[in-house]
């Protein structure tokens, strides 16, 4: 079928950041149907580990979509369906032995609105780990639960509140509880859905050195509608355009010298 | 300047609807004050009853040691009472006198020496119900039971000082009665009560489990459409052909003893069902996405992202739509009449399947009989049902407080 073959992306040369990195996450040929709506069209990538990769493009482009297809979210919405192959590390996540638990529990993901839980903030960071079991006992699970915290830069705000509820927190403080949370169950590839969108400037720039530090252990995926965010972020450039990924690259060649038209509108400002 | 006008005009506008809004509320509320007055004033009576406190003196010759069950008491009574006017001595006159006595004028007495026979062949003061005739008249309200004669025996006694006034217990003590002074709605509160734990254990479990099914977990196909469909339309379903429905099936197919809480609670059950589901439905459906999504991001299963968050979070508007739908169900009377609650009914319900009453069937009842204390009575169970009202939505606004959560 002419929709399953991978189609070769628009780039001058192969991505540097993914010849010099293992390619954690590979999709080939998917496509994303909402009922009649194709929201994706044939779209293959590859998304380098320790790095961020980030997804760049106007609203409703489906970077979203290809996303929370990764963590396979999409199985959650009536009327959404997948086709193609993304494999994480090799192993086809679609695979029918695959658990999808199992996937979602490798793949974390933090949303565009912060959500921590109305529970308290060790709560919240607690519950991953909980429902996983990877803590032998209370203090074991109290050793994650700070761990997480300090990963995500917010024990030395919240360690004198630990069982006040997460949501009585700061916007920027709610997302770095919702990272934590995510890096509590021992992930190896963080989604992020416009993760500061919601954040005020101060808030960005602390969850932005954050991402940086976490690249170092994990695979980030971001998407932002901040070109300035790309550019300050990520290693891997990805622009989307109505469903089709245009154009794939190292940010920093791809900020300098886009190869498509759209691309270099998008990145200039001339539309979207 | 038009533009000057055109605002003058909105500020109008928005005084008008203030004015026609302050209305309507006042209206409303003249209106309960008028109900709740009518019915406070003609239930005032029921409160309070005179009795009068005899010594009467417990004639062995009349009471049987051997066997006290048997004596007569009300002979006693009716003696002590004499006593005290020595001067009617025709067989016409001491009858009329014994007319201002209740029927259960001599309970107390008897008790008492059940309870203590040492009390046969000694003087035992004890108080001795009244006629509801005789309270009524005591009580200032024009009777036509009693004679003038029987009016002025019952001055003298006030009078003498025999005749006191107390807080009816009796009304709160008793089962029904076919006479006006010794009817009490005890038989019909525990009737309810019993009921309503009929009612909640099966309706709740039932319709939470039933919304959570499906709000969360059900395909969204054309099956669930008719089901969801046909849930909202039995909602609107009129009450009595729930109980027409119990009789068939409850009363003739599996033979649940009729009039019992145990068969008022399975036809009140059905009827709050629908209420209980539509309710808990639209309290999952309010608890925001982003937190089951959160659970799932983190790796829980659908049903521990249910059952760890969204239902907790739901729990508030179960809990009030629950409250909502019980006391619909407690005020409840077409549906019950059907399957036999409407039985005149003495005793006290001791469990789910002794016959029983409840109170707005009660209400029923005794808005149907003829005795000015009954008119009265009616009044005060309803007051009394208006307040088991009251307190199950105090506790529906005290469990929403509880459990709310705010972010």
């Amino acid at each position: 079928m002419n929709d399953m073959t991978p189609r070769t992306i628009f780039t001058p040369a192969p991505p540097r950041i993914i010849a010099e990195r293992p390619a954690k996450v590979v999709a080939e040929g998917v496509n994303v149907h909402y009922g009649e709506k194709r929201a994706i069209h044939d779209l293959s990538i590859s998304i380098p580990d320790k790095a961020v990769s980030a997804f760049i493009g106007p609203s409703g482009c489906g970077k979203s979509t290809f996303l929370r297809c990764i963590n396979r979210m999409n199985d959650t919405i009536a009327g959404c369906r997948v086709t193609g192959r993304i494999t994480v590390d090799g192993h086809d996540i679609h695979d029918r032995n695959l658990d999808v638990v199992q996937l979602r529990a490798r793949v974390g993901m933090v949303f565009q609105k912060p959500n921590p839980f109305p529970k308290s903030i060790f709560e919240n960071v607690a519950y991953g780990p909980r429902i996983h079991g990877l803590a032998k006992d209370k203090t074991d699970l109290e050793r994650i639960v700070v761990e997480s915290l300090k990963k995500a830069g917010l024990f030395e705000e919240v360690k004198d509140r630990m069982l006040q509820p997460g949501t009585g927190l700061s916007g920027g403080q709610q997302q770095r509880l919702c990272i934590a949370r995510a890096i509590a169950v021992n992930p190896e590839i963080i989604l992020m859905d416009e993760p500061c969108s919601a954040l005020d400037p101060i808030a960005t720039a602390r969850i932005e050195e954050l991402i940086h530090e976490l690249k170092q252990n994990y695979c980030i995926v971001i998407v932002t509608h901040s070109m300035q965010q790309a550019a300050r972020v990520s290693d891997l450039t990805a622009f989307f355009h109505l469903g089709n990924l245009i154009e794939v690259g190292d940010t920093d060649v791809m900020f300098t010298s886009p190869q498509d038209k759209k691309t270099q509108d998008y990145i200039t400002g001339r539309f979207g | 300047m038009s533009n000057n006008a055109l605002v003058k005009k909105r500020y109008a506008a928005e005084r008008r609807f203030k004015a026609y809004g302050l209305a309507a509320i006042g209206v409303t509320t003249a209106f309960l004050l008028f109900l709740i007055l009518d019915i406070a004033i003609k239930a005032m009576p029921t409160f309070f009853v005179h009795e009068a406190t005899l010594t009467v003196n417990v004639d062995p010759a009349l009471i049987d040691a051997a066997n006290p069950v048997a004596g007569d008491y009300l002979g006693l009574t009716k003696k002590a009472l004499a006593a005290q006017f020595p001067d009617v001595t025709s067989r016409g006159d001491r009858k009329a006198l014994n007319g201002i006595l209740s029927a259960g004028a001599a309970d107390g007495l008897q008790q008492r020496v059940l309870a203590d026979p040492s009390l046969i062949g000694k003087d035992v003061t004890v108080p001795v119900a009244l006629n509801s005739g005789a309270d009524l008249y005591l009580k200032g309200y024009a009777t036509a039971q009693l004679s003038d004669r029987q009016k002025a025996w019952l001055d003298a006694l006030l009078e003498k000082g025999v005749i006191s006034k107390g807080f009816a217990w009796n009304f709160l003590l008793n089962g029904d009665s076919r006479e006006p002074e010794l009817a009490g709605i005890k038989g019909a509160l525990i009737g309810s009560v019993l009921t309503i734990i009929v009612t909640l254990a099966l309706a709740l479990p039932l319709g939470v489990a039933a919304a959570l099914y499906l709000e969360e977990f059900a395909p969204k196909n054309w099956l669930t459409d008719v089901i969801e469909i046909n849930i909202n339309n039995l909602a609107a379903v009129p009450s009595i052909i729930f109980g027409l429905l119990g009789l068939a099936v409850f009363l003739n197919i599996f033979g649940v003893p009729r009039s019992t809480p145990l068969v008022g609670g399975l036809v009140l059950a059905l009827l709050v069902l629908p209420t209980i589901i539509i309710a808990s439905r639209a309290a999952l459906k309010s608890v925001p996405p982003s937190i089951k999504e959160a659970a799932l991001g983190v790796g829980a299963s659908h049903q521990q992202a249910v059952f760890h968050h969204v239902l907790p979070l739901a729990i508030p508007g179960i809990l009030t739509g629950t409250i909502l739908g019980v006391a619909r169900a407690l005020g409840e009377t077409a549906p019950l009449l059907m399957i036999g609650m409407i039985a005149f009914i003495v005793d006290v319900p001791k469990g789910f399947t002794d016959a029983a009453t409840v109170l707005p069937v009660q209400v029923f009842l005794w808005s149907d009989l003829p005795e000015q204390a009954f008119q009265s009575r009616t009044a005060a169970t309803i007051i009394l049902l208006l307040l088991v009202l009251f307190a199950f939505n105090a506790l529906a606004i005290y469990l929403r407080k509880r459990f709310e959560r705010r972010w």
